[in-house]
């Protein structure tokens, strides 16, 4: 039970500096989610990410940033294994699952699912 | 001289006086909203570990879940509330990302299921790709040259 308190408040402190940055520089959402993943991608490259991971499980790992952790990580185990040609392999084959999921998931419910009619 | 406000200008006046408390309320609702988010993460989490998976499955289930949930609730159109309120709370999360794909997608079916469905659906998930895919390559390559040099 402590570890869903734990990602709660890592989770909710994750999207409190998303919020911030909302409301005090004008940001857009998508320019957010694009910092959100690439400071993941530096975060996790440093080694820095994954103490929050082993801290808040979820809470670090459902976030955009934790994707980008993914991302960092997958490089560096395939750079280890497989040399310079890992840098170009390791990214995606760590995120494979996530991003397949989304555009599989994505393609079903937007074919399979209506807009609300705007008022 | 008394002036009768529109309830715009109004609305623009208590914005110009209390910035503050809006702040606030929208830092308490991305909290909430992404804390909740994150500790069903958690559970799916656990429940996967539960069943004997390692460290990796763990994780990758846990996204695929995630991902089928944002893309779910914004198929029934009820992210777009849970966005609404929660602000940052519902964007940051991979479900945020999940419907950032389904919503222009559904949006602009009517331009096609090739450039309207095929093509809207990476407008947000688009550049996150792009971005992070890049920032992996170059972490990639500085940790090859920095393995050399060592």
């Amino acid at each position: 039970m402590i570890e869903v308190l734990k990602a709660f408040l890592l989770g909710g402190l994750i999207c409190v500096i998303g919020q911030l940055l909302i409301d005090l520089t004008k940001l857009t959402p998508a320019r957010i989610m694009v910092c959100y993943v690439v400071t993941g991608v530096v975060l996790g490259f440093f080694g820095l990410y994954q103490p929050l991971v082993e801290w808040g499980g979820a809470g670090a790992t459902v976030p955009l940033t934790g994707f980008g952790n993914t991302l960092a990580k997958g490089v560096i185990k395939k750079v280890n294994e497989a040399g310079l040609i890992g840098a170009l392999a390791g990214g995606i084959e760590a995120a494979a699952v996530g991003i397949t999921a989304a555009i599989v998931f994505g393609y079903i419910m937007a074919i399979i699912s209506k807009p609300k009619i705007k008022s | 001289m008394k002036k009768t406000l529109s309830k715009h200008e109004y609305q623009k006046l208590v914005d110009k006086k209390a910035p503050g408390s809006k702040i606030v309320r929208n830092i308490f609702a991305a909290f909430l909203t992404g804390g909740i988010i994150c500790s069903i993460g958690q559970v799916v989490m656990m429940t996967v570990e539960n069943l004997g998976a390692d460290k990796e499955t763990q994780a990758a289930v846990t996204s695929v879940v995630m991902i089928f949930l944002g893309a779910f609730l914004t198929g029934i159109n009820l992210y777009d509330n849970i966005s609404k309120f929660g602000g940052a709370g519902a964007l940051v999360p991979i479900t945020g990302f999940s419907n950032s794909i389904v919503s222009p997608a559904m949006e602009y079916k009517k331009e096609g299921y090739i450039m309207g469905v095929g093509a809207k659906m990476f407008l947000i998930a688009g550049p996150v790709l792009v971005y992070g895919i890049f920032a992996s390559v170059i972490a990639g390559i500085v940790y090859f040259i920095w393995k050399q040099v060592i």
